[in-house]
């Protein structure tokens, strides 16, 4: 369209200089030309446009499959109890939940409201939050400051309730009863000034996946004990494996700059004795055994685990070790629901234990979790409580342990037979191992701050800076937010 | 009309005394404008002036406290903000090679497609499908060419024996600022071509004609007749794309996330306001990149007034 008219009036210049005179003949041979141009450009934009819609399609469809492809709910969703006077009281309403996105998450959160919807007559909207938590937390914060009515319930991270706590209905009243079947440690933790400002919903700790059939391969008869037992295992396994897939490396973890490299490394300096970040509200990260374990990681990087684990997250933790290409993996039980479901290439071929530690320390893994809240600028909020007691209800743990591997936080839940059958990191052994928590309760409201800079140095340091360049500048940057 | 175009030295006094036609026409000049201005006050003059309120304030998103006036605390810490330094550092590196190579090459193929071939419409409708795919999806792309384990990179260079191993491109530091301009040498010629093409296309055929009957060759064509004449869609382009390249946001933030030594100016201005929730040290840092582009602009505005001269 931009050249057609000035190069069709130059080239019919062109013949009028060149030409012997015969005008008409030029004139029509010029405007054959302007028409098989013309002709040529329309092909070659929808040419175009389907090429970048096709490209378009791909990379979306491409970033969807990690995840929504391998949804492995076997079971139905559990009906709603009392769901006659709920629909009497709220049918019609709708609400907004803001749930969750990594791993079966969101099939799961669809599943249950879509049968919510059906029993009660009240619409739920499910709404996916970003995969790295950083980025919901810092959706909710804006969508909070701006006293935004578009949630009603959001799905919160075990280190956010105090930050949100004066923007959240305090769920005492109603659901006050129910919270008494959860573990009392976590309802203390969504307890902030006498206000359960959150329902427990399911819990998170880290757990090591490995290979049995690679172990028994080479010679191994037990999982690894400590960090540099795995290390070598893992170097090992990976030297033989790499013959036949070249893709194959010994661990994977979450190495990227987001919040989840933060509790990753919380439990490589807490299993060896070397604090937990922050200790009695003063910064202890900056010393002997944090800076030899966090080195002992970075030259591990590229060795036996591949160069760009520092870009990985939890999904490309998970498909690295579902796809069968590395022997060990640092992730959430959500993990163990995928690796034994049908889409995996490693089912039946693999376990779950502690993580490792080193000489002085033991083993411990960093709490997760979720938590269900009602916003206080919701619009529904009576809906929106009956949301959250089906959803925390222990019909629905069941349900989300079973068929998502979600660790449930009601104690007799956790403790189902068919549900500890379901997910062995739920034994006694594996479940009672020393939880560590972020430092979230020395920083409130600049939790995410201090938690980025945490996340961004130790990425430097897996990235090949040494570690005793950067934990000095942690610590001040640390210091800095706590003032 | 006619009386106002005169350009008679007029006094003070007879100005004031203008006839009842100038002064409704000037009255309805002001009304035809006014739209237009309300338009502009609303969309970028008051985010602007609010943006430089906020960075003289300790605003905060989930605030405990009031927000207070602070004066130039904010600029007092940015000065001594490293991350801040580091990323304006990287990303004028990424500038100055983005820019240069998108203009050699755009006007390579500017040139190219200028020139008189069959199938030349197909030509410029293909050409322009990197710029008209989102960056979003570029950058998505390319992390996935890019990536280590199962990229396309690795897999050619392997099998051309240019690597000898598969390479991290995204996940080492002395590739990050490579990769970028990879991705944005790629997404960002076709327009430089686009905007360099509809330069040539006004400069007038029969100085060319002219010039071969005088016996200048090609080369010569390009330097006197091409080169000069294009220079005022050159500086646009430049231009556009400098403050393009200075604002980059969207390849930094997916290829490398909140990676520290892979982020732009915008990505850490981004991330101080919504992840931190520091919005009058972000407006600071806003403040802080406007006047960093403002003076790119400057100094092009200067230079073509120089040259014009």
């Amino acid at each position: 369209m931009w050249s057609r008219t000035p190069n069709a009036r130059r080239s019919g210049e062109r013949h009028g200089v060149n030409g012997t005179g015969r005008v008409p003949v030029h004139a029509q041979k010029g405007r054959g030309r302007v028409k098989y141009r013309r002709a040529l450009l329309v092909l070659g934009l929808i040419g175009a446009v389907a090429l970048v819609a096709a490209l378009s399609i791909v990379a979306a469809s491409g970033a969807g499959t990690t995840s929504a492809s391998r949804g492995s709910a076997t079971i139905p969703a559990p009906k709603v109890p009392n769901a006659k006077a709920i629909r009497k009281k709220y049918g019609g309403q709708s609400i907004t939940f803001v749930g969750d996105s990594v791993g079966n998450g969101h099939v799961r959160d669809t599943a249950l409201a879509t049968r919510f919807t059906h029993d009660t007559g009240i619409k739920v909207t499910v709404q996916p939050h970003p995969a790295a938590s950083d980025q919901a937390y810092a959706d909710l914060v804006r969508a909070f400051s701006s006293k935004s009515s578009s949630i009603d319930v959001a799905m919160i991270d075990v280190v956010w309730p105090g930050a949100f706590a004066p923007y959240l209905v305090d769920l005492k009243p109603k659901l006050g009863k129910q919270a008494k079947l959860h573990l009392a440690s976590i309802v203390a933790n969504d307890t902030i000034k006498g206000k359960l400002v959150a329902m427990p919903w399911f819990g998170d700790y880290g757990i090591l996946y490995y290979r049995t059939d690679l172990l028994r391969k080479y010679g191994y008869k037990a999982p690894p004990k400590t960090w540099s037992q795995l290390f070598s295992m893992a170097a090992k396994i990976q030297a033989g494996e790499r013959k036949t897939n070249p893709t194959f490396s010994g661990f994977v973890f979450q190495g990227n700059a987001y919040e989840g490299l933060t509790c990753d490394s919380l439990e490589w300096l807490s299993s060896v004795g070397a604090g937990h970040i922050i200790d009695n509200g003063k910064v202890t990260i900056n010393n002997a055994k944090a800076r030899t374990i966090l080195d002992a990681f970075r030259k591990q990087i590229g060795k036996i685990t591949p160069q760009g684990v520092t870009t990985y997250q939890e999904d490309q933790t998970e498909g690295a070790f579902d796809n069968g290409n590395a022997a060990f993996a640092r992730n959430w039980p959500y993990q163990y629901g995928i690796g034994a479901g049908a889409g995996s290439k490693v089912k039946g071929k693999f376990s779950v234990t502690v993580l490792p530690h080193g000489s002085g320390g033991h083993s411990v893994g960093t709490v997760g979790g979720w938590q269900l809240a009602v916003s206080k600028f919701s619009k529904h909020k009576g809906a929106a409580i009956e949301f959250v007691r089906y959803m925390t209800s222990p019909a629905v743990e069941k349900f989300d342990a079973i068929s998502n591997s979600n660790v449930p936080t009601i104690v007799s839940v956790a403790k189902n037979k068919a549900v500890v059958k379901a997910n062995p990191y739920l034994k006694p052994a594996i479940a009672s191992v020393p939880r560590v928590t972020r430092p979230a309760k020395f920083l409130g409201a600049r939790y995410n701050e201090a938690s980025k800079v945490i996340y961004q140095g130790i990425n430097q340091i897996l990235t090949g800076t040494p570690a005793s360049q950067v934990l000095p500048q942690i610590k001040s940057r640390l210091q800095q937010i706590m003032k | 009309m006619s009386s106002v175009a005169t350009p008679a030295p007029v006094s003070r006094r007879r100005r004031r005394r203008r006839t009842k036609l100038q002064r409704r026409q000037v009255r309805l000049a002001w009304l035809l404008l006014l739209p237009a201005l309300a338009v502009v006050a609303f969309v970028a003059l008051y985010p602007l002036g609010k943006t430089i309120y906020q960075s003289f304030t300790n605003q905060e998103f989930l605030a405990l406290q009031p927000t207070k006036w602070v004066g130039l605390d904010n600029y007092h810490q940015l000065i001594h903000d490293t991350i801040f330094r580091d990323s304006v550092v990287l990303t004028i590196k990424f500038t100055v090679i983005t820019v240069s190579f998108e203009f050699v090459l755009g006007l390579i193929i500017a040139l190219v497609v200028n020139s008189h071939f069959t199938g030349r419409g197909i030509m410029r409708a293909i050409m322009l499908v990197p710029w008209a795919i989102p960056t979003v999806v570029a950058a998505k792309m390319w992390a996935w060419m890019l990536n280590d384990t199962y990229g396309v990179v690795n897999d050619l260079g392997m099998r051309t024996h240019i690597l000898s191993h598969p390479h991290a491109w995204l996940a080492t530091p002395s590739t990050v600022l490579l990769s970028a301009c990879a991705v944005d040498i790629w997404k960002t010629t076709p327009f430089v071509a686009l905007l360099l093409l509809a330069g040539m296309q006004v400069i007038p055929n029969d100085l060319y004609e002219a010039a071969s009957v005088d016996g200048a060759n090609q080369l010569q064509q390009f330097w006197r007749i091409t080169l000069p004449l294009l220079r005022p869609a050159i500086l646009v382009t430049l231009i556009f794309r400098t403050l393009d390249a200075l604002r980059v946001f969207d390849v930094f933030q997916v290829l490398f996330g909140y990676r520290l030594g892979a982020q732009s100016m915008a990505v850490v201005n981004q991330s101080t306001i919504v992840l931190d929730g520091h919005v009058g040290y972000g407006a600071a840092m806003s403040v802080a990149i406007f006047l960093i582009i403002s003076l790119f602009v400057v100094i092009y505005v200067t230079f073509v007034r120089v040259s014009e001269q």
